[in-house]
C-alpha cells in the first residue's frame, strides 16, 4: 500500500492499494464457518468457539449452519459412506469463495477406522485447503490451522478446488 | 416447477422428488446436519399444519464399526475405541470396557485404583451434564448458559490432560488398573474445581433457568413418558428416573467402591423435559457430594494389579528381569489372554446403562464386544414420546435426551 | 441356594423340554432355549411373578462361524424388582436365519431386532418395521458376520478413487422414501400386520 504523498504538510488521509487486498483483508477477519461436527472433534471446535480459547478475536465466531450463509466448511469427524452424499450436498451448495479444513484424523484419512462404513479420507470427494491433524486436535492446533486459510486469503493463494481434480486423477490413475 | 426457468438444484440429481401428494400433511426432513450440537441423525416428521402426527428418526450416519474393529484388536487395542464412543464423557466408557474384561478374567484391581475410577466417573458425569444441559438450553435459545457451562467444563479439561495426558480422547485405565497415577497436587486442584468453579456455574444457571417462565412453558409437559412406558421400552439413566422409576446401578448393584459413599438418586414423577433437566442439575450436586468424600477417603498403594500376564511389567523390571521382559513382550505381540467365555457387564454412566458384552475365544483379540448404548433405547422411543407435540417442542425433546451419536451408533 | 441358582432352577422346571443348556459364570446366568420355544419363554419371564424380567436390556447376535447352528441370538434382561440378570439365547442356522420378535412383549427391542437384522441378517419374524437402521438404505451385505471382509469399500458419492457412478456408486437415499417404511430394500418381507 502505497501513501499518497500530499506536500501540504498535512499526511494524507488516503490509502492506495489494490481492490483485492482490501477484499481479502474483508474476508480473512470475517470468515463464517460452518461446522459439519459429526463426532469427537466437533466438541473440541465448540471448544474453540468458547471463551477461552476465542476465535471472536478474528471476527469468526459467526458461525452458520446454512451453506448459503458460509465460507468455511470445517469437516470436523469421521464422515462415513451414509452421511457422504449430505457432505458432497453442502459443499456444493456454498457459495465462491468457499474453503475447506478437514479437522481430525478421520476427516483426513479416515483415522484408525480402516472398514467397511468410513470414507478414509474426505478429500476423497471434496477438495481440502488445510488438514489438521490430531485426534482430535486440540483447539490451538485448529485455530492454527485456520490461521493458514488466514494466510492463504491474504497471499491470494489458490485454493485446492483449483487443482484438486488434476493432482488426484495423476494419484488414482497411476 | 415452472417452464423455461433454468433450475440449477434438479431434485432428481439429489435423490429427491417433488412432492405431490393428496392428503395435507407435510414430510419435514431435519437432515441429517442440523444447527443443534448433538451430531448426526436424521428425523423426518410428518405434520399436520405445525402439530407432528409421526416421526421418523433415522441414525446410521456415524457407524463407525466399533464391533468389527475391536475383533481385529487386541484385548487393549480396543480401550482407544471405546473413548470415542461417548466422546462427551469418554473416561466413563474407559472403566465399563475394562471392568467388563477384569470381570471375564477374574481379577480384582487395588483399592486406590478403584477410588480413582470413581473419581473420574463421577468428574464424566459432570462433565456429561454440563454439556447435555448446555446444548439444551442453546436449542431452546439460552445462548448464555452453555457459556457458563462451558467454564467448569475448561477446568475438568484440565484436570483430565493433566492426568492423561490427553484432554478428551484419553484412554487411561488399562486392564488391571491404570495408565499412571494421580500426579502431585492433583487432588488438591480438583479440589478446588469441585468447591468453587463448578458450584458456582450450576448456580448461576439455576438462578437463570429453573424458575425461567419461558422455560418452565418451554419444557413442562413437552415429551413425556409414564414409567411403565419407559420400562417396556428399555429407558435406563436420567430419562428412566425422570419417568419415576429409582433405578440406578450404583445403588442397585453397585460396583467400584459406591457402596462406602453416602449419596442420594433424585427422581421425578412426570418425565417430561422440565423433569429431565432437574434430574440432571441434581446429579451434578450428588456427584459433587461423591467426589469430596472420594477425596477424603482414597487411600495410597499400588494403582496395577500384581500380574503380569495381564498388564504390562514396570519398566525398571523389563530391563533387569528377564521374566518381566518376556511377560511385555507377550502382552505386546499377542495380547493379553483372556479365559474363554463371555460375560455382560453394566456401569451407570452419564446417559444410563452402558453394558459391554464380552465374548472370548481364549486368544489375545476378542471374539466379540458388543456395547449397550443407553441412548439407543432412549432415541427408539422418541416418536412415542413427541406425537401431538410441535415442531419447536421436538427439538427441546430431543435435546434433553442427551443422544450422543458415536454411542448411538458405535 | 443362592438368589441366582434358584432363577434356573425355577426355569429348568418349569420348561424342561425347551431349556437345552443353563450356565452360570464369573456370577451371569445363561440359558440356552430352543427357536420355536422363544416367545412363550420370554412371555413367562416377564409375567412370571418370581421371574418378573420387566427390562430388555439387549438384543444381539453372535456368529459362530464353525459351530452349526451358525448364530446365536442373545437376550439380556433385568428385573428390577427382584434386581438380577439373566442371558437368554437362542441359536439359529445359517439355512434358515430367522427368529421371532419379542416387541410384542418389551416394546424397546424394536431397534435391537433392527440392528441384529442389519449386521448379521438374521429375520425377524413379525417386526413391524424391519429394515436397517445402521447401514443405508441399499447396502449389500451384512457387515458382522465373520465372512464379511472389513474394509470392503461401500460408495455412495462419485469419488476419485471410485469415479464411475454408474457402476460403483450405490442408491442415494432419496427424500421421499424415508416414511412408512418404503425404504425398504428388496427382497426383505412385509411384515405382518396383526
Amino acid at each position: 500500500m502505497a501513501k499518497n504523498d500530499s506536500s501540504d504538510g498535512l499526511g494524507s488521509p488516503i490509502l492506495l492499494t489494490r481492490f483485492e487486498k482490501v477484499l481479502s483483508w474483508a474476508r480473512k477477519y470475517s470468515l463464517w464457518p460452518l461446522p459439519f461436527g459429526t463426532a469427537c472433534c466437533a466438541i473440541e471446535f465448540m471448544a474453540v468457539v468458547g471463551t477461552h480459547y476465542d476465535i471472536s478475536r478474528y471476527g469468526w465466531e459467526v458461525v452458520r449452519f446454512s451453506p448459503r450463509q458460509a465460507d468455511l466448511l470445517i469437516v470436523a469427524g469421521t464422515v462415513n459412506y451414509k452421511i457422504a452424499p449430505a457432505l458432497k450436498t453442502i459443499y456444493e451448495q456454498m457459495l465462491e469463495p468457499k474453503w475447506v479444513i478437514a479437522m481430525g484424523a478421520c476427516a483426513t484419512c479416515g483415522g484408525f477406522y480402516n472398514n467397511y462404513s468410513v470414507v478414509q479420507g474426505v478429500d476423497r470427494f471434496i477438495p481440502v485447503d488445510v488438514y489438521v491433524p490430531g485426534c482430535p486436535p486440540k483447539p490451538e492446533s485448529l485455530i492454527d490451522g485456520m490461521m493458514m486459510i488466514k494466510e492463504m486469503i491474504e497471499k491470494g493463494e489458490p485454493r485446492a478446488r483449483e487443482s484438486w481434480e488434476e493432482k488426484w486423477k495423476e494419484r488414482y490413475e497411476k | 416447477m415452472s417452464e423455461g426457468t433454468e433450475n440449477n438444484f434438479p431434485p432428481g440429481e439429489y435423490g429427491l422428488e417433488w412432492m405431490e401428494r393428496e392428503g395435507d400433511n407435510v414430510i419435514l426432513n431435519l437432515g441429517p446436519t442440523h444447527p443443534a450440537t448433538h451430531g448426526v441423525f436424521r428425523i423426518v416428521v410428518e405434520l399436520d399444519g405445525e402439530t407432528i402426527v409421526n416421526c421418523d428418526n433415522q441414525i446410521g450416519f456415524l457407524h463407525r464399526c466399533f464391533e468389527k474393529e475391536s475383533e481385529n484388536t487386541t484385548w487393549g487395542q480396543v480401550i482407544p475405541y471405546t473413548d470415542r464412543l461417548n466422546y462427551v464423557s469418554p473416561l466413563m466408557n474407559n472403566v465399563g470396557y475394562v471392568m467388563a474384561v477384569e470381570k471375564l478374567i477374574g481379577i480384582d484391581v487395588p483399592e486406590r485404583a478403584e477410588y480413582i475410577r470413581t473419581i473420574i466417573c463421577e468428574l464424566s458425569r459432570i462433565w456429561d451434564h454440563l454439556l447435555c444441559i448446555g446444548a439444551a438450553l442453546v436449542d431452546l435459545g439460552a445462548l448464555t448458559n452453555f457459556w457458563y457451562f462451558w467454564r467448569p467444563r475448561e477446568d475438568i479439561y484440565d484436570l483430565v490432560e493433566e492426568l492423561t495426558g490427553a484432554r478428551l480422547t484419553t484412554c487411561y485405565t488399562r486392564i488391571g488398573g491404570l495408565m499412571a497415577d494421580l500426579t502431585d497436587g492433583w487432588i488438591r486442584k480438583a479440589r478446588h474445581v469441585i468447591r468453587e468453579t463448578i458450584p458456582n456455574a450450576i448456580r448461576d444457571v439455576d438462578r437463570l433457568v429453573t424458575k425461567n417462565r419461558i422455560f418452565m412453558d418451554r419444557t413442562i409437559g413437552i415429551g413425556p413418558i409414564s414409567a411403565e412406558d419407559a420400562i417396556a421400552w428399555g429407558f435406563t439413566g436420567p430419562c428412566l428416573r425422570a419417568a419415576g422409576v429409582p433405578y440406578d446401578l450404583r445403588k442397585d448393584q453397585p460396583y467400584l467402591v459406591y457402596d462406602r459413599f453416602d449419596f442420594d438418586i433424585p427422581i421425578t414423577d412426570n418425565g417430561d423435559t422440565y423433569d429431565r433437566y432437574l434430574i440432571r442439575m441434581e446429579e451434578m450436586w450428588q456427584s459433587l457430594r461423591i467426589l469430596e468424600q472420594a477425596f477424603d477417603q482414597i487411600p495410597g498403594g499400588p494403582i496395577n494389579v500384581e500380574n503380569w500376564d495381564v498388564i504390562l511389567p514396570p519398566k525398571d523390571e523389563v530391563y533387569e528381569n528377564i521374566e518381566a521382559l518376556m511377560a511385555h513382550f507377550k502382552i505386546i505381540m499377542e495380547g493379553i489372554k483372556v479365559p474363554p467365555g463371555e460375560v455382560y457387564h453394566a456401569t451407570e454412566a452419564a446417559n444410563g446403562e452402558l453394558g459391554f458384552y464380552i465374548i472370548s475365544s481364549g486368544e489375545g483379540t476378542p471374539y466379540k464386544i458388543k456395547v449397550r448404548p443407553p441412548c439407543f433405547a432412549i432415541f427408539s422411543a422418541m416418536p412415542e414420546m413427541v406425537r401431538g407435540h410441535m415442531v419447536a417442542d421436538l427439538i427441546a425433546v430431543m435435546s434433553s435426551l442427551n443422544i450422543i451419536a458415536g454411542e448411538l451408533e458405535r | 441356594m443362592s438368589p441366582a441358582s434358584s432363577v434356573l432352577e425355577h426355569i429348568r422346571e418349569r420348561f424342561s423340554d425347551h431349556v437345552l443348556e443353563t450356565l452360570s459364570f464369573r456370577g451371569d446366568d445363561t440359558v440356552v432355549v430352543k427357536r420355536d420355544a422363544l416367545l412363550s419363554f420370554m412371555r413367562f419371564l416377564r409375567d412370571d411373578p418370581e421371574m418378573s424380567f420387566d427390562f430388555l436390556m439387549d438384543v444381539t447376535a453372535v456368529d459362530w462361524l464353525e459351530r452349526e447352528p451358525r448364530y446365536e441370538v442373545v437376550y439380556h434382561l433385568y428385573s428390577s424388582g427382584k434386581n438380577r440378570r439373566l442371558r437368554v439365547k437362542t441359536r439359529v442356522p445359517d439355512d434358515d436365519p430367522e427368529v421371532e420378535t419379542v416387541t410384542g412383549i418389551w416394546k424397546g427391542a424394536n431397534w435391537f431386532e433392527r440392528e441384529v437384522w442389519d449386521m448379521y441378517g438374521i429375520r425377524v419374524k413379525g417386526h413391524p418395521d424391519l429394515r436397517r437402521i445402521l447401514m443405508y438404505d441399499g447396502f449389500e451385505g451384512h457387515p458382522l458376520r465373520k465372512d464379511y471382509q472389513k474394509d470392503l469399500r461401500h460408495p455412495t458419492v462419485p469419488s476419485l478413487d471410485f469415479p464411475d457412478p454408474e457402476k460403483d456408486v450405490r442408491r442415494v437415499i432419496k427424500a421421499t422414501d424415508l416414511m412408512r417404511g418404503s425404504g425398504r430394500e428388496e427382497g426383505a418381507q412385509e411384515p405382518e400386520k396383526d
